[in-house]
């Protein structure tokens, strides 16, 4: 039987290469979706297997990676993802924003603001903004040739006419260097502010769509809107209990079936830092803390 | 008192650990051998090995008994194996006229050349439980005959020779062969790398794209002009070598679907082709493909693409069963933030629609 | 003539010293301007530099159309030193390559001649690399554009002189364009298509 034998960061030399020469392309079109050979990756479609492979590609041994899933490091897809480069790279990880070098997501960008030593990879189910206005590739890319976004637009205003409001809530596109319309990836749009003028430079990945794209450190990146209905993140309004929090994003945590709730910060590294540094809520306890990172 | 919900790292393990203990169920029932997959589950290898775009009986076996059955689960397993092997390059086209046939049959003529060959196929039997199998069950010697001598020409050929089928489309002298798995798709696609995703695509959507043909929805009207299933060797041209070498033989299906004619003023009439090719015997999968493969080539035949399975997007953006399945099951991992940001839209709205309604209540109560 | 064997190596490691000078270019591609230092691991054909060399190994393949100009394609070595490495095939067409190789920056032929993408997929234009002399001292320039706080000099020897006057195009063409990268010795400089460039005098 043909035993198997795995590379470094599991991803064989010439795969890199491909991958290594769409993120510099996408870096240079900010975001712009390159096309990329994506490979079939051992954990499935829509799973992040995108920004694995993003990771992979630009992960050396030197890197500390951070892994969040939800904000949280100890969502079980991002132990997962985080025990395969441990792995396949043997990378040291962490969970500390502020130690990472490589941090890869799904769904948030971290409390803490990124530096320039940092890069963020996100894992992008649908890359495509237009695609939920309009299906068909051979359409949406004449669109972004074009810079023709009157349909996103539309769409927009559409909600505005219907709910008094751009009904949008996570997703939430974005314009970036004034060009290319871009989906942020199903981040709560909370997010969205921290994707303008980054220090640090973030890269998408989108491994069943097949694409790529970036946007370099110290880009402008807006939220569209209109100016009587201006864009406005979404936070709940409560500080967070266990850390006191009020500039994090809240998980809304279901604790008995009579009704009640709890708010706590999504964003579990931020959370405990602050709780370490002394901050308390309304119902602080030591959160159960596992004992390794694979 | 509230603490954050951890241990997500062993709970993994425990859950592969249980995984493995379900895969093998009650110990006291022997353990399934990959031989024994691989002789006596035959066609779930097949079409593992089709779908997976990897020949290999005994990984198929392996994966299959990993999978614990489930075929696009083990499908999966093969795809995320074969993307590491290096690709040493394109196979010479095989020749499946020289097929050394099992079966073969053809719905277009009462006889061909080399004869109809019913071999290995349940299409006459009748579908009744058969009990013997529930015991354990010695099958009878299967019938022989003297090897024949005849060539089994293809249908297709027989009727090209008069012109009254198209030729296969050639490529162009020292095109490449395309690889969906090396290079990123786009639109429209050449036939190439149509026939490369009908070939690891999904056996179920195709079976229902290809039906969907036939109830009218981009009818092509079908003859299955020829299935075959048999071995076939495959050549390798090495570039050092400078030859053809042998790298053995694998079984294949095809399926030649002679279809609805064409022509102009400038071509005389004849009829056009839908092929399908699958590896092992994978008769529902290569029928379907030709009938998908035909609709597919609408836009080059000058037809009206107005049906599902005419639209290359379309199919080959949803026939991959590995794709479909991930980004289906994704949906059961978390999705609480952008859930919760959609929860605070949807509450704000309701405010508003409360705040709306109120002053026509407490108008109705003044009333 | 020299044999295969007589060739200058390629990357000890493969794997992490085209890891290390990955980094180093997309560290470069996304801050326009940032001078990155390359780790050599790897020989030197003739005229090529040290930074040129691990760009070419990290990056090229059979999937990667080159071309060279003259001052590159006059040395045979060369050639065969990146045939045997990378297995990139050399094209004679400019306009189909997806890198460039540069050595005489002032022969470097109009940028129209190159492969600038299309509108709808305007990755697939080409990188030029180009040797210049210093990328430490020299003119000043001064850059802005996506990946520069604000604006960034560059103090850099380069030929052809007018180089950032002819990158002009990259402005009137977006999304399309060029992006270039510097080398000399171990130092890397990318200029993408983003960048806009004000020359500070001489």
């Amino acid at each position: 039987m043909n035993a198997p034998a795995y590379n470094f960061a599991y991803l064989d030399e010439q795969t890199k290469r491909m991958i290594r020469r769409a993120i510099l392309k996408a870096i240079a079109i900010p975001g712009y979706q390159v096309p990329f050979a994506s490979r079939e990756m051992p954990m499935p479609y829509g799973w992040g297997t995108g920004g694995v492979q993003v990771t992979a590609a630009i992960l050396g041994p030197t890197d500390v990676l951070k892994v969040i899933d939800q904000g949280s490091d100890d969502t079980t897809n991002a132990i997962s993802i985080r025990k395969f480069f441990a792995k396949t790279a043997g990378v040291a990880t962490t969970t500390a924003t502020d130690d990472a070098t490589v941090i890869q997501t799904r769904h948030r960008i971290p409390e803490t603001a990124l530096n320039e030593s940092q890069v963020l990879v996100y894992q992008v189910p649908i890359p495509e903004p237009l695609r939920f206005l309009e299906p068909r590739e051979t359409e949406t890319r004449r669109m972004h040739a074009l810079a023709e976004y009157g349909l996103m637009h539309v769409k927009l205003y559409e909600d505005i006419a219907r709910f008094g409001h751009i009904a949008t809530a996570y997703a939430y596109p974005v314009k970036v260097n004034a060009r290319y319309v871009m989906d942020p990836s199903p981040t709560p749009k909370f997010d969205n502010p921290k994707m303008d003028n980054c220090p640090a430079p973030q890269l998408f990945g989108a491994g069943r769509e097949k694409r790529i794209y970036a946007i370099p450190p110290y880009t402008k990146v807006v939220s569209l809107d209109f100016e009587d209905h201006p864009f406005e993140p979404y936070r709940f309004n409560a500080p967070c209990a266990l850390c006191g929090a009020e500039d994090s994003y809240l998980d809304e945590i279901v604790t008995d079936d009579k009704g009640s709730r709890m708010f706590v910060c999504s964003d579990t590294d931020y959370c405990e830092g602050r709780q370490a540094a002394g901050h308390h809520g309304s119902l602080s306890a030591a959160p159960y803390k596992e004992k390794a990172h694979g | 008192m509230y603490v954050a919900v951890k241990g997500g790292e062993r709970a993994i393990e425990n859950a592969h650990r249980l995984l493995a203990h379900r895969r093998r169920g009650d110990q006291s029932v022997p353990e399934v051998t990959l031989d024994q997959i691989s002789e006596q589950l035959g066609l779930a290898v097949d079409r593992v090995m089709s779908e997976g775009s990897l020949y290999d009986r005994e990984l198929a076996s392996l994966a299959i008994k990993q999978a614990r059955g489930d075929l696009i689960e083990a499908i999966f397993l093969v795809r995320a194996f074969r993307a590491t092997m290096p690709r040493f390059g394109a196979s010479e086209p095989v020749d499946t006229g020289a097929m050394r046939v099992q079966r073969r049959v053809s719905s277009t003529f009462k006889d061909i050349p080399g004869g109809q060959i019913l071999g290995p196929t349940f299409d006459y039997t009748h579908r009744l439980l058969d009990p013997s199998l529930a015991r354990g069950f010695v099958p009878e010697a299967p019938a022989t005959t003297e090897a024949s001598t005849a060539l089994t020409p293809r249908v297709t050929d027989i009727l090209g020779r008069d012109g009254l089928i198209e030729s296969s489309p050639q490529a162009e002298d020292g095109a490449g062969v395309g690889d969906l798995t090396r290079e990123p798709l786009n639109f429209p696609a050449d036939r190439d790398l149509r026939l490369q995703n009908l070939a690891r695509g999904d056996e179920g959507f195709l079976l229902a794209m290809g039906y969907s043909t036939q109830r009218g929805y981009g009818r092509n009207h079908p003859f299955a002009g020829e299935i075959r299933f048999g071995e076939v060797e495959v050549e390798f041209v090495a570039e050092d070598a400078g030859f053809a070498v042998p790298l053995g033989s694998i079984e294949l299906t095809e399926c030649q679907m002679v279809n609805q004619f064409k022509g102009s003023a400038t071509e005389a009439p004849c009829f056009t082709r839908g092929y399908g090719l699958a590896f092992g015997q994978s008769e529902r999968k290569t029928m379907s493909m030709a009938l998908v493969d035909r609709a597919l080539r609408a836009r080059e035949l000058g037809e009206e693409v107005r049906a599902p399975a005419q639209d290359e997007e379309f199919v080959m953006s949803h026939s991959d069963n590995v794709q479909a399945t991930g980004f289906v099951e994704h949906l059961k991992l978390p999705h609480y933030v952008d859930f919760q940001s959609e929860l605070g839209l949807l509450r704000k709205l309701r405010q508003e629609f409360a705040d709306a309604q109120a002053p026509d209540a407490m108008k109705e109560a003044a009333e | 003539m020299t044999t295969i064997a007589e060739l200058p190596p390629g990357f000890a490691d493969k794997v992490l010293s085209a890891q290390s000078t990955f980094r180093s270019v997309m560290d470069a591609m996304a801050r326009p301007g940032s001078v990155q230092r390359i780790v050599p691991g790897a020989g030197t054909p003739d005229t090529m530099m040290r930074g040129t060399a691990a760009i070419a190994l990290t990056l090229f393949d059979h999937d990667t159309p080159l071309w060279l100009d003259s001052r590159m394609a006059e040395s045979p070595d060369l050639v065969k030193w990146l045939k045997f490495h990378t297995g990139a095939p050399v094209m004679q067409d400019s306009s189909i390559a997806s890198f460039a190789l540069i050595g005489d920056g002032a022969a470097l032929p109009p940028l129209e001649r190159f492969a600038l993408g299309t509108s709808e997929y305007p990755d697939r234009s080409t990188t030029v690399i180009l040797q210049v002399e210093s990328l430490e001292a020299g003119r000043p320039f001064e850059l802005r554009g996506p990946g520069i706080d604000g604006a960034t000099t560059l103090q850099a020897s380069i030929k052809p002189f007018d180089l950032f006057e002819r990158l002009h195009l990259n402005e009137a063409l977006f999304p399309r364009g060029i992006d270039v990268v510097l080398v000399a010795d171990d130092a890397v400089v990318a200029i993408p298509r983003t960048t806009r460039v004000v020359s500070k005098g001489s």
